[in-house]
Protein backbone atom coordinates (compact mmCIF):
# COMPACT_ATOMS: atom_id res chain seq x y z
CA UNK A 1 0.00 0.00 0.00
CA UNK A 2 1.39 3.35 -0.99
CA UNK A 3 2.19 5.79 1.77
CA UNK A 4 -0.42 8.43 2.26
CA UNK A 5 -0.12 11.95 3.57
CA UNK A 6 -2.71 14.67 4.08
CA UNK A 7 -1.55 18.28 3.88
CA UNK A 8 -3.85 21.23 4.51
CA UNK A 9 -2.93 24.79 3.60
CA UNK A 10 -4.94 27.86 2.55
CA UNK A 11 -5.91 28.06 -1.12
CA UNK A 12 -4.25 31.49 -1.34
CA UNK A 13 -2.23 33.47 1.21
CA UNK A 14 -1.52 37.18 1.55
CA UNK A 15 2.11 38.33 1.16
CA UNK A 16 3.88 38.63 4.50
CA UNK A 17 0.91 37.23 6.44
CA UNK A 18 1.35 34.10 8.55
CA UNK A 19 -0.66 31.02 7.52
CA UNK A 20 -1.05 27.60 9.04
CA UNK A 21 0.16 24.39 7.44
CA UNK A 22 -1.03 21.02 8.73
CA UNK A 23 0.61 17.80 7.67
CA UNK A 24 0.05 14.21 8.66
CA UNK A 25 1.55 11.04 7.25
CA UNK A 26 0.33 7.44 7.64
CA UNK A 27 2.96 5.71 9.75
CA UNK A 28 2.79 3.19 12.61
CA UNK A 29 5.46 4.98 14.73
CA UNK A 30 6.33 1.67 16.41
CA UNK A 31 8.29 2.51 19.55
CA UNK A 32 10.29 -0.70 19.86
CA UNK A 33 9.02 -1.16 23.42
CA UNK A 34 5.81 -3.01 22.59
CA UNK A 35 5.22 -6.73 22.25
CA UNK A 36 2.99 -8.50 19.77
CA UNK A 37 0.12 -10.77 20.83
CA UNK A 38 2.56 -13.68 20.57
CA UNK A 39 5.00 -12.01 22.95
CA UNK A 40 7.67 -11.11 20.40
CA UNK A 41 9.20 -7.64 20.63
CA UNK A 42 7.94 -5.38 17.83
CA UNK A 43 10.98 -3.79 16.19
CA UNK A 44 11.34 -0.04 16.34
CA UNK A 45 10.06 1.76 13.27
CA UNK A 46 9.86 5.54 13.57
CA UNK A 47 9.66 8.61 11.40
CA UNK A 48 12.82 10.44 12.48
CA UNK A 49 12.76 13.72 10.64
CA UNK A 50 10.26 15.99 8.95
CA UNK A 51 11.30 18.89 6.75
CA UNK A 52 9.33 21.51 4.90
CA UNK A 53 11.03 23.59 2.21
CA UNK A 54 9.81 26.58 0.22
CA UNK A 55 11.56 26.60 -3.17
CA UNK A 56 14.39 24.58 -1.69
CA UNK A 57 14.90 26.76 1.38
CA UNK A 58 14.32 25.00 4.71
CA UNK A 59 11.41 26.76 6.46
CA UNK A 60 10.36 24.20 9.07
CA UNK A 61 11.85 20.97 10.43
CA UNK A 62 11.10 18.62 13.28
CA UNK A 63 12.87 15.66 14.86
CA UNK A 64 10.46 12.93 15.93
CA UNK A 65 10.91 10.39 18.70
CA UNK A 66 9.30 7.29 20.17
CA UNK A 67 6.68 9.11 22.26
CA UNK A 68 4.97 10.59 19.20
CA UNK A 69 1.73 8.93 18.17
CA UNK A 70 1.04 6.94 15.04
CA UNK A 71 0.25 9.05 11.95
CA UNK A 72 2.23 12.01 13.32
CA UNK A 73 0.40 15.29 12.81
CA UNK A 74 2.28 18.57 12.69
CA UNK A 75 0.77 22.04 12.47
CA UNK A 76 3.01 25.06 11.99
CA UNK A 77 2.91 28.63 10.73
CA UNK A 78 4.78 30.06 7.77
CA UNK A 79 5.08 33.44 6.09
CA UNK A 80 5.76 33.95 2.39
CA UNK A 81 6.25 37.02 0.19
CA UNK A 82 6.04 35.38 -3.21
CA UNK A 83 4.44 32.28 -4.70
CA UNK A 84 6.46 29.11 -4.82
CA UNK A 85 6.41 25.41 -4.20
CA UNK A 86 6.26 23.84 -0.77
CA UNK A 87 7.93 20.46 -0.52
CA UNK A 88 7.48 18.10 2.40
CA UNK A 89 9.65 15.17 3.28
CA UNK A 90 9.36 12.54 6.00
CA UNK A 91 12.36 10.26 6.67
CA UNK A 92 12.59 7.40 9.11
CA UNK A 93 13.82 3.96 10.08
CA UNK A 94 14.12 1.13 7.55
CA UNK A 95 14.72 3.58 4.75
CA UNK A 96 11.30 5.21 5.09
CA UNK A 97 10.98 8.27 2.92
CA UNK A 98 7.89 10.08 1.71
CA UNK A 99 7.77 13.27 -0.35
CA UNK A 100 4.91 15.58 -1.21
CA UNK A 101 4.82 18.92 -2.99
CA UNK A 102 2.12 21.59 -2.98
CA UNK A 103 1.98 24.84 -4.93
CA UNK A 104 1.76 27.94 -2.76
CA UNK A 105 -0.35 30.73 -4.19
CA UNK A 106 0.34 34.23 -2.89
CA UNK A 107 -2.20 36.86 -3.84
CA UNK B 1 -48.79 35.47 10.35
CA UNK B 2 -50.73 33.77 13.08
CA UNK B 3 -50.46 30.38 11.42
CA UNK B 4 -46.72 30.94 11.03
CA UNK B 5 -46.44 31.46 14.78
CA UNK B 6 -48.50 28.35 15.43
CA UNK B 7 -46.23 26.42 13.09
CA UNK B 8 -43.18 27.77 14.87
CA UNK B 9 -44.67 26.76 18.20
CA UNK B 10 -45.44 23.29 16.91
CA UNK B 11 -41.89 22.92 15.61
CA UNK B 12 -40.51 24.14 18.93
CA UNK B 13 -42.70 21.68 20.83
CA UNK B 14 -41.72 18.84 18.53
CA UNK B 15 -38.06 19.73 18.98
CA UNK B 16 -38.58 19.81 22.71
CA UNK B 17 -40.32 16.44 22.70
CA UNK B 18 -37.34 14.79 20.99
CA UNK B 19 -34.69 14.70 23.68
CA UNK B 20 -32.42 12.43 21.70
CA UNK B 21 -28.88 13.75 21.52
CA UNK B 22 -26.23 12.46 19.19
CA UNK B 23 -23.04 11.40 20.92
CA UNK B 24 -21.18 14.18 19.11
CA UNK B 25 -23.30 16.85 20.83
CA UNK B 26 -22.33 15.66 24.31
CA UNK B 27 -18.58 15.42 23.62
CA UNK B 28 -16.06 17.96 24.87
CA UNK B 29 -15.70 21.12 22.71
CA UNK B 30 -12.20 20.01 21.65
CA UNK B 31 -13.50 16.70 20.30
CA UNK B 32 -16.44 18.39 18.61
CA UNK B 33 -14.00 20.69 16.80
CA UNK B 34 -11.92 17.68 15.81
CA UNK B 35 -14.96 16.11 14.16
CA UNK B 36 -16.30 19.30 12.60
CA UNK B 37 -13.02 20.53 11.08
CA UNK B 38 -11.99 18.42 8.11
CA UNK B 39 -8.44 19.75 8.29
CA UNK B 40 -8.04 18.23 11.76
CA UNK B 41 -10.22 15.14 11.42
CA UNK B 42 -8.17 12.07 12.37
CA UNK B 43 -9.97 9.94 9.76
CA UNK B 44 -8.57 12.00 6.87
CA UNK B 45 -5.85 9.46 6.16
CA UNK B 46 -8.43 6.69 6.08
CA UNK B 47 -10.63 8.73 3.74
CA UNK B 48 -7.61 9.22 1.46
CA UNK B 49 -7.11 5.45 1.47
CA UNK B 50 -10.83 5.03 0.73
CA UNK B 51 -10.55 7.23 -2.38
CA UNK B 52 -7.50 5.27 -3.50
CA UNK B 53 -9.37 2.00 -2.97
CA UNK B 54 -12.47 3.38 -4.72
CA UNK B 55 -10.55 3.78 -7.98
CA UNK B 56 -8.26 0.75 -7.64
CA UNK B 57 -8.31 -2.20 -10.03
CA UNK B 58 -10.00 -2.95 -13.35
CA UNK B 59 -13.42 -3.51 -11.76
CA UNK B 60 -13.11 -0.65 -9.35
CA UNK B 61 -15.99 0.78 -7.33
CA UNK B 62 -15.74 3.82 -9.63
CA UNK B 63 -16.33 1.72 -12.76
CA UNK B 64 -19.93 1.03 -11.63
CA UNK B 65 -20.77 3.80 -9.17
CA UNK B 66 -18.85 6.74 -10.65
CA UNK B 67 -17.71 9.31 -8.15
CA UNK B 68 -18.25 8.49 -4.46
CA UNK B 69 -20.41 11.65 -4.23
CA UNK B 70 -23.07 9.83 -6.27
CA UNK B 71 -23.76 7.61 -3.25
CA UNK B 72 -25.11 10.54 -1.26
CA UNK B 73 -27.86 9.18 0.98
CA UNK B 74 -26.89 5.52 0.56
CA UNK B 75 -25.54 5.21 4.10
CA UNK B 76 -28.81 6.49 5.61
CA UNK B 77 -30.61 3.32 4.41
CA UNK B 78 -28.78 0.62 6.38
CA UNK B 79 -29.11 -2.02 7.74
CA UNK B 80 -31.16 -3.21 4.77
CA UNK B 81 -32.73 -6.50 3.73
CA UNK B 82 -31.27 -8.22 0.67
CA UNK B 83 -31.46 -12.00 1.10
CA UNK B 84 -30.42 -11.45 4.69
CA UNK B 85 -29.74 -8.38 6.76
CA UNK B 86 -26.80 -6.39 5.51
CA UNK B 87 -25.12 -3.35 7.02
CA UNK B 88 -23.00 -0.89 5.08
CA UNK B 89 -19.64 -2.68 5.50
CA UNK B 90 -21.47 -5.93 4.71
CA UNK B 91 -22.80 -4.42 1.48
CA UNK B 92 -19.29 -3.33 0.50
CA UNK B 93 -18.03 -6.86 1.22
CA UNK B 94 -20.78 -8.36 -0.97
CA UNK B 95 -19.92 -5.97 -3.78
CA UNK B 96 -16.27 -6.96 -3.47
CA UNK B 97 -16.96 -10.69 -3.59
CA UNK B 98 -19.79 -10.75 -6.13
CA UNK B 99 -18.93 -7.95 -8.56
CA UNK B 100 -15.21 -7.43 -8.11
CA UNK B 101 -14.58 -11.16 -7.61
CA UNK B 102 -12.04 -10.46 -4.91
CA UNK B 103 -11.69 -12.33 -1.61
CA UNK B 104 -13.67 -10.75 1.23
CA UNK B 105 -11.73 -8.63 3.69
CA UNK B 106 -11.33 -9.64 7.31
CA UNK B 107 -13.73 -7.80 9.66
CA UNK B 108 -12.36 -4.32 10.47
CA UNK B 109 -9.77 -4.52 7.68
CA UNK B 110 -8.28 -1.09 7.02
CA UNK B 111 -9.48 -0.77 3.39
CA UNK B 112 -12.99 -1.95 4.35
CA UNK B 113 -13.29 0.68 7.08
CA UNK B 114 -11.84 3.29 4.75
CA UNK B 115 -14.44 2.54 2.05
CA UNK B 116 -17.26 2.47 4.63
CA UNK B 117 -16.11 5.85 5.91
CA UNK B 118 -15.91 7.27 2.40
CA UNK B 119 -19.43 6.09 1.50
CA UNK B 120 -20.88 7.15 4.85
CA UNK B 121 -19.24 10.57 4.54
CA UNK B 122 -21.35 11.28 1.46
CA UNK B 123 -24.49 11.22 3.63
CA UNK B 124 -23.33 13.96 5.99
CA UNK B 125 -26.18 16.21 7.03
CA UNK B 126 -28.90 13.76 5.99
CA UNK B 127 -31.28 12.15 8.49
CA UNK B 128 -30.93 8.44 9.22
CA UNK B 129 -33.75 6.60 7.35
CA UNK B 130 -33.46 2.87 8.02
CA UNK B 131 -35.78 0.90 5.70
CA UNK B 132 -38.85 -1.04 6.85
CA UNK B 133 -40.08 -4.49 5.89
CA UNK B 134 -41.34 -7.67 7.53
CA UNK B 135 -37.90 -9.25 7.99
CA UNK B 136 -36.38 -6.00 9.21
CA UNK B 137 -39.29 -5.44 11.61
CA UNK B 138 -38.71 -8.90 13.02
CA UNK B 139 -34.99 -8.23 13.39
CA UNK B 140 -35.64 -4.87 15.04
CA UNK B 141 -37.97 -6.54 17.56
CA UNK B 142 -35.29 -9.09 18.32
CA UNK B 143 -32.72 -6.32 18.58
CA UNK B 144 -34.91 -4.49 21.06
CA UNK B 145 -35.16 -7.64 23.18
CA UNK B 146 -31.36 -7.92 23.18
CA UNK B 147 -31.08 -4.23 24.01
CA UNK B 148 -33.27 -4.56 27.08
CA UNK B 149 -32.04 -7.97 28.30
CA UNK B 150 -29.49 -8.14 31.10
CA UNK B 151 -26.34 -9.93 29.94
CA UNK B 152 -22.92 -10.88 31.23
CA UNK B 153 -21.32 -11.27 34.63
CA UNK B 154 -22.13 -7.63 35.39
CA UNK B 155 -25.78 -8.42 34.60
CA UNK B 156 -26.41 -5.20 32.70
CA UNK B 157 -28.57 -4.47 29.67
CA UNK B 158 -27.79 -1.85 27.04
CA UNK B 159 -30.90 0.07 28.15
CA UNK B 160 -29.75 0.37 31.76
CA UNK B 161 -26.81 2.53 30.73
CA UNK B 162 -27.87 4.15 27.46
CA UNK B 163 -31.54 4.81 28.26
CA UNK B 164 -31.80 5.00 32.03
CA UNK B 165 -28.38 6.45 32.88
CA UNK B 166 -27.50 8.41 29.74
CA UNK B 167 -25.98 11.75 30.68
CA UNK B 168 -24.60 10.40 33.96
CA UNK B 169 -21.01 9.31 34.37
CA UNK B 170 -19.30 5.95 34.34
CA UNK B 171 -16.01 6.68 36.05
CA UNK B 172 -14.81 9.85 34.39
CA UNK B 173 -16.66 9.49 31.13
CA UNK B 174 -20.10 10.61 30.14
CA UNK B 175 -22.57 7.87 29.23
CA UNK B 176 -23.94 8.73 25.77
CA UNK B 177 -27.42 7.84 24.59
CA UNK B 178 -25.86 5.34 22.23
CA UNK B 179 -26.97 6.70 18.88
CA UNK B 180 -25.58 5.28 15.66
CA UNK B 181 -25.56 8.37 13.44
CA UNK B 182 -21.79 8.75 13.00
CA UNK B 183 -20.51 5.26 12.19
CA UNK B 184 -17.85 4.31 11.32
CA UNK B 185 -16.18 6.38 14.03
CA UNK B 186 -12.57 7.24 14.70
CA UNK B 187 -12.25 6.39 18.36
CA UNK B 188 -9.28 7.96 20.13
CA UNK B 189 -9.06 4.93 22.40
CA UNK B 190 -8.72 2.65 19.39
CA UNK B 191 -6.43 5.05 17.52
CA UNK B 192 -8.27 4.01 14.37
CA UNK B 193 -11.62 3.85 12.65
CA UNK B 194 -14.00 1.19 13.86
CA UNK B 195 -17.40 -0.11 12.81
CA UNK B 196 -20.58 -0.22 14.87
CA UNK B 197 -20.07 -3.97 15.27
CA UNK B 198 -16.70 -3.34 16.90
CA UNK B 199 -18.35 -0.84 19.27
CA UNK B 200 -21.11 -3.31 20.18
CA UNK B 201 -18.66 -6.16 20.70
CA UNK B 202 -16.65 -3.89 22.96
CA UNK B 203 -19.75 -3.19 25.04
CA UNK B 204 -20.53 -6.91 25.36
CA UNK B 205 -17.03 -7.67 26.54
CA UNK B 206 -17.26 -4.67 28.90
CA UNK B 207 -20.17 -6.24 30.78
CA UNK B 208 -18.32 -9.60 30.71
CA UNK B 209 -20.82 -11.20 28.35
CA UNK B 210 -20.13 -13.65 25.55
CA UNK B 211 -19.06 -11.51 22.61
CA UNK B 212 -21.24 -11.91 19.52
CA UNK B 213 -19.54 -13.11 16.36
CA UNK B 214 -18.92 -10.67 13.51
CA UNK B 215 -22.06 -10.36 11.35
CA UNK B 216 -23.98 -12.68 13.69
CA UNK B 217 -27.78 -12.54 13.67
CA UNK B 218 -27.67 -10.95 17.15
CA UNK B 219 -25.37 -8.11 16.09
CA UNK B 220 -27.34 -7.42 12.91
CA UNK B 221 -30.63 -7.45 14.85
CA UNK B 222 -29.19 -5.05 17.40
CA UNK B 223 -27.91 -2.79 14.61
CA UNK B 224 -31.35 -2.83 12.97
CA UNK B 225 -33.01 -1.82 16.23
CA UNK B 226 -30.41 0.87 16.97
CA UNK B 227 -30.80 2.40 13.50
CA UNK B 228 -34.54 2.76 14.14
CA UNK B 229 -33.89 4.14 17.60
CA UNK B 230 -31.72 6.83 16.00
CA UNK B 231 -33.95 7.33 12.92
CA UNK B 232 -34.26 10.98 11.93
CA UNK B 233 -31.05 12.09 13.63
CA UNK B 234 -28.68 13.93 11.32
CA UNK B 235 -25.69 11.89 10.24
CA UNK B 236 -22.17 13.33 10.39
CA UNK B 237 -19.96 10.35 9.62
CA UNK B 238 -17.17 9.56 10.09
CA UNK B 239 -17.47 10.52 13.76
CA UNK B 240 -14.80 11.16 16.38
CA UNK B 241 -15.31 9.61 19.80
CA UNK B 242 -13.18 9.58 22.96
Amino acid sequence: MATRAVITLPAAVKPGEAFEVRATVAHAMETGYRSSDEGARLPRDLVRRFECRLDGELVFAADLFAAISANPYLAFWLRADKPGELSFIWRGDNGFEHRETRPLTVA
Amino acid sequence: MRSAWLLLLAVALAAHADDRRSGRETMSPALRTLQADDAQHPAQLALALGREQWAAGARSCASCHGEPEKLRGAATRYPAWDQGIVDLPGRIQRCRVKHQQQPAWAPEAEPLLALSALVAQQSRGLPLRPPLGPELDQAAARGQRIYTTRIGALNLSCAQCHDERAGLRLGGSLIPQGHVDDYPVYRLEWQSLGSLQRRLRGCASGVRAKVWDWDSAELLALQTYLARRSAGLTMQPPGVRP
